[in-house]
């Protein structure tokens, strides 16, 4: 026995140890529930044993959650009955954790069971938590770094080990809804506060062995398999149950938009359940959780969001025998909005920050939004006065760029224009050290350009941050032609040291995540000038899972920004430029002085304080409302594919190099519909096939820039998906 | 094809369904029974003279669930040997109880009924009956279920009706039911709901308040705003199915929505072999009935396509029709429905609606045919429209013409 070890004491105590080796933190695997299942059999079934305690052997965590590739394995295993293989493997895992709740009791009497206790050292996660709350009291260590929950929505999924259904009939379906609904984590105080555990002690291990010694019968009946249960807050037909559940639906109806599965699916798990006996409600869950696994979009977020994101933060993609590139001593050129975000992530993360700006009163602004941003902390009681000075202490303010001196990574932040960024490589490169990494944060100058001004190409990278840095998770990492493995490596480490999702890309105009937004954003513009109502084109957006309409989001960005952009590609592309309405709508607006919410009017009407009041009535004027207004499918698909077949494209010519980083870069940065897991995945979901005769069929309503890409052609053909054709598994292994 | 005809229509005045409403004693069973026995004596039936009682009713449940049709047969001067069928279809259930009856005579299935309905909103809550539709996510969140005062509310958005229209209209229910009641318009179909002892309890619709103004009705705040804005936040759904608007206007209030009431009607429906049987004379003959199924969303536009349906599968027009009743739901329906066909407002609703009465839901499809029919008669015309919007988005309606 690996996973699960079973020892039993002089006083009639057998304890179980959760201890799989080779990991920092327990994960439940196909072998870990069939010891599992031994070690309760055995311990059940020995006269000597009075009571079992299940504990950890990792010092501070219970365990993480499930192995995700037990759920792919039980599907895969099933051949040609997948949800079959699901269901009866699920409905194992209930009656496994069902037998322990039951402990031997006689079922009428509910006499003679063997009491069970789970002592968490810390952090219990998903199954980590469905296991604890099956035995009969549950003791955790007082130790504030724990976190308590059950985070499956997150990934597209939901607690389907008994969690869902025991948590609601412990809490009522309006307690349970922060943990199962949001994936909220707590610490040990707050979980016990909210009833997911019992106690909060200093030993749990030996409270729960006390503890198992002492209960009596009664102590060792949950409430739903004694007489009289009911559910707290009311069952869906009572009264007050009936108002829960109306606004539950309403609640996250409204929240989700509709478009993720999970949520639809966990509550009617708590709704079915809730109506039937504890048995009968297990088996409910097991079927929606069947349902959920078995619908692509659950398997897509697993992969985007959980190990694809994880595998891209742990250097998936970071050139292989580079040495440790761990960033000491950071130089930031520009305090603006860009380099003051810049410094506050790499001093939050412990980084010495030396953030230069033309003149002493520039540069301690940048720093004071630190100062600002830690103050607002401290407010919330989540940053103390030392922590507040220590992270001041690490960010030097100054104009001298002597102080970039032992520097070995530079972040430029300075203005978009490639004559002074050129000039400040230049007068930076003669101070800092010949080993130190250059790095620009531009957004739309092609990193092989700028590095023309450097006399160390291959030590120059773009480092692409998305506004506000602090906020946003993702950094986009370029390549120019002449960068070399050293400096991606510096990049990728530096960013690991942020603790945010690296994606590395070939240098093209508007690298990758650009690229799409801005087809997607003119895309929605051209509709505006068609006459499209600009609440359906939002809605439409919001409705795929998007968290803002790209209307709203223009105003946000501005509108300049957007002008500019346009003016400045035009000027670079020439001829090649296509003319689009899109632009005609914007300049029109920036002539207007409609800026966008900084000027307190744009697509918008704003109040004084800017706050959004309506969109603007004055728009019909110049672009009068279509009659009919066109189906929400046929918006979504125009906003969809706008952005889809650029990564299409991005991919055709080798500016993405692997497929997760398109998925996982388009969420992080973007918010591309999550529920999809990215803009490939959901390709593969609607099928090439159907994507390419959309193409065709948007290319002849809508135009060229609809035209199906060749790679995309190729693979509807043959009836391939990206994840079959370009396996990032298969590429890593070989 | 067999003709049915309505020989008689009476109902009780709609007493406020509340602690002070004066039907508030009375049980659904007594006024049910009451009803029946007022149609029985005035017509001198026999104890077995109809086929069926089909009786509508919305919330069966406690006193007036277990097939109160049955109940209310035993309970009345009727033979046991008539059964009773409880029928639900929210609304309109007392017009389908009317429209089931008359196509069961059509058909030949016997040669009369009687069909109305009660609902004792007061006594028995709307609602208590549960329903998937709003609480089961796989229904409530595929259908972007709301309730209805938001639906009424999405109407006023897409068709829009501000809060002056919808308050105008509901002014003018309130002007049109006093001087019906004035000049005693009613007399031929109230009956005085008495008690054991023969004593009236109420012989008069006491929910209206003939005072409303515009002003009294600008006091009042829109109702469903808090729902549809705040918690639960029912305007996104609202708007996931709507997503060309960008807000929901909420401009419904209790002022200018249907009120909450108790009461209860039947109609006597037969061939004309039952009117010679009994020395009957007919009022009117049932022309035509539908219904439709519609967005369970916006739910309550329903009259619209339900009218579109039953004048097309009777080769009529809407100017075959010279009177109709629009149930007053909420005013937004019943401007709807004459923004859809163009309809004088003098033809709509002629003696005051809903707003004004109030709107026994099991009742009213029963109460407003015999309204039509009484207007038509005091007006001598000849063809009548009845139509109602239903809960979880159907419509109903029933053409009848004088004989």
């Amino acid at each position: 026995m690996a996973e699960f070890t079973l020892t039993k004491d002089a006083e009639g105590v057998a304890t179980i140890t959760w201890d799989v080796p080779g990991k920092s933190m327990n994960v439940m695997s196909f072998d870990g529930l069939a010891e599992l299942e031994a070690c309760i059999d055995d311990a059940l079934a020995d006269e000597a044993v009075k009571g079992i305690v299940v504990t950890s052997g990792k010092a501070g965590s219970f365990a993480g959650g499930m192995d995700l590739n037990l759920l792919a394995k039980m599907k895969e295993d099933a051949g040609d009955d997948p949800a079959r293989g699901l269901f009866d493997g699920i409905m194992q895992m209930h009656a496994l954790l069902r037998k322990i709740e039951l402990a031997g009791m006689d079922p009428k009497t509910k006499k003679g069971g063997k009491p069970i206790a789970a002592a968490l050292p810390g952090t219990a996660a998903g199954i980590g938590l469905e296991l604890p709350l099956a035995t009969h009291r549950t003791f955790v260590a007082d130790n504030p770094k724990a976190r308590i929950g059950l985070p499956e929505i997150m990934v597209g999924i939901f607690p389907g080990a008994g969690g869902t259904t025991r948590l609601v009939r412990k809490l009522g379906a309006m307690g349970a809804s922060p943990f199962l609904l949001e994936g909220k984590m707590v610490e040990p105080a707050k979980a016990k506060s909210a009833g997911l555990i019992d106690e909060v002690v200093a030993d749990p291990l030996s409270a729960a062995k006390d503890w198992v010694l002492t209960a009596k019968d009664a102590d060792i009946v949950k409430p739903w398999d004694a007489k009289g249960y009911k559910m707290p807050g009311g069952a869906p037909y009572h009264p007050a149950g009936f108002m829960t559940f109306v606004g539950a639906n309403a609640m996250v109806n409204g929240k989700t938009k509709g478009a993720f599965p999970a949520p639809k699916a966990l509550l009617s798990a708590v709704y079915e359940g809730a109506l039937v006996d504890f048995d009968t409600a297990l088996r409910i869950e097991a079927r929606w959780f069947t349902h959920v696994l078995m619908n692509p979009s659950s398997g897509a977020m697993i992969r985007s969001l959980f190990l694809n994101k994880e595998a891209l933060e742990k250097g998936a993609v970071r050139p292989k025998d580079i040495p440790d590139q761990r960033v000491k001593k950071l130089g930031v050129l520009g305090a603006g909005m860009m380099g003051a975000g810049i410094a506050l992530v790499s001093a939050q993360a412990g980084m010495e920050v030396v953030l230069i700006d033309r003149d002493q009163a520039a540069a301690d602004k940048g720093k004071s939004y630190t100062e600002a941003y830690l103050d607002k902390g401290m407010k919330r009681g989540k940053v103390t006065a030392e922590k507040k000075e220590a992270m001041l202490g690490l960010i030097t303010a100054t104009p001298d760029l002597d102080h970039l001196n032992g520097c070995d990574l530079i972040i430029e932040a300075v203005f978009e224009d490639p004559k002074v960024k050129a000039e400040m490589t230049q007068r930076v490169e003669a101070i800092i050290p010949e080993d130190c990494i250059f790095a620009s944060n531009t957004s739309t100058l092609p990193i092989t350009e700028l590095a023309k001004a450097s006399k160390r190409p291959e030590q120059f990278i773009g480092i692409h941050f998305f506004s506000p840095v602090e906020k946003m998770l993702l950094v986009e990492i370029i390549k120019g032609k002449e960068t070399g493995d050293r400096a991606v490596a510096k990049a990728l480490d530096y960013v690991r040291q942020i603790r945010k999702t690296p994606i590395v890309v070939n240098d093209a105009r508007f690298f990758y995540c650009n690229r799409c937004i801005i087809p997607y954003m003119n895309e929605a513009m051209r509709m505006v000038t068609e006459g499209v109502a600009m609440p359906l084109i939002d809605h439409a957006a919001q409705q795929l899972g998007f968290p803002v309409g790209p209307i709203q989001l223009t105003d946000e960005t501005s509108i300049d920004l957007g002008a500019k952009i346009a003016r400045a590609t035009k000027a670079a592309m020439g001829n090649a430029y296509p003319d689009s309405p899109a632009d005609d709508l914007i300049f029109w607006l920036e002539e207007e002085g409609r800026l966008g919410r900084k000027s307190k009017a744009g697509f918008f009407d704003y109040d004084e304080s800017g706050k959004r009041l309506g969109y603007w009535k004055g728009m019909a004027d110049k672009y009068p409302l279509a009659d009919p207004q066109p189906d929400l499918i046929e918006v979504q698909e125009r906003l969809m594919f706008a952005q889809v077949l650029e990564a299409v494209r991005a991919l055709e010519e080798g500016v993405l190099m692997d497929i997760r980083e398109g998925d996982v870069g388009a969420i992080l940065a973007w918010g591309f519909a999550p529920w999809s897991g990215g803009p490939l995945s959901w390709i593969d979901i609607i099928g090439t096939p159907y994507a390419a005769e959309r193409c065709d069929q948007l290319t002849e309503a809508y135009g060229e820039r609809f035209a199906c890409p060749p790679l995309l052609r190729e693979m509807a053909e043959k009836g391939q998906t990206f994840y079959g054709r370009f396996n990032p598994e298969a590429k890593a292994a070989a | 094809m067999t003709e049915a005809y309505i020989y008689d229509a009476l109902r009780t005045p709609r007493g406020k369904g509340r602690k002070d409403g004066a039907l508030h004693e009375v049980t659904s069973l007594r006024l049910s029974a009451l009803t029946l026995n007022a149609l029985k004596e005035r017509n001198n039936l026999d104890g077995h003279a109809v086929e069926d009682v089909i009786w509508g009713n919305v919330t069966q449940v406690m006193e007036q669930g277990g097939c109160l049709a049955r109940s209310a047969v035993l309970a009345s001067d009727l033979d046991e040997s008539i059964p009773g069928l409880a029928i639900n279809r929210f609304c309109a259930s007392g017009m389908e109880a009317v429209n089931l009856a008359a196509n069961q005579v059509r058909g030949g299935a016997g040669e009369a009924y009687i069909a109305g309905g009660v609902e004792m909103m007061g006594r028995v809550a709307m609602g208590s009956d549960g329903a998937a539709i709003a609480v089961d996510p796989t229904l409530a969140m595929d259908s972007y279920f709301v309730p209805q005062g938001i639906s009424a509310d999405i109407i006023a958005t897409e068709y829009g009706f501000s809060r002056e229209d919808v308050d105008a209209l509901a002014v003018e229910s309130q002007r049109r039911a006093e001087i019906a009641w004035k000049e005693d318009r009613f007399a031929k179909s109230v009956i005085t709901v008495r008690d054991q002892n023969g004593l009236a309890i109420l012989d008069h619709d006491e929910y209206m308040r003939p005072e409303t103004s515009m002003q009294t009705l600008g006091a009042l705040n829109p109702s469903f705003q808090m729902m549809g804005e705040q918690m639960p936040g029912f305007d996104k759904i609202a708007l996931l199915k709507y997503p060309h608007l960008e807000r929901i206007n909420h401009v419904h209030h209790a002022g200018n929505s249907s009120g909450i009431v108790d009461g209860s009607a039947a109609v006597l429906i037969g061939n004309k072999e039952f009117g010679e049987k009994y020395g009957l004379k007919p009022r009117a003959r049932i022309r035509a009935t539908a219904k439709i199924g519609t967005d369970p969303t916006i739910m309550l536009t329903g009259p619209v396509p339900v009218t579109e349906k039953i004048l097309r599968d009777n080769g009529m027009t809407i100017s075959d029709i010279d009177l109709f009743e629009v149930n007053e739901a909420f005013a937004a329906v019943v401007l709807r429905f004459m923004q859809a066909f163009d309809v004088d407002a003098d033809k709509v609703n002629v003696g005051g609606g809903a707003i004004a009465f109030g709107h026994p839901l099991g009742a009213t499809g029963a109460m407003i045919i015999g309204t039509v029919l009484d207007e038509l008669e005091r007006q001598d015309k000849q063809v009548g429209l009845a139509t109602l919007c239903i809960a979880s988005g159907m419509g109903a309606a029933t053409i009848i013409e004088r004989v």
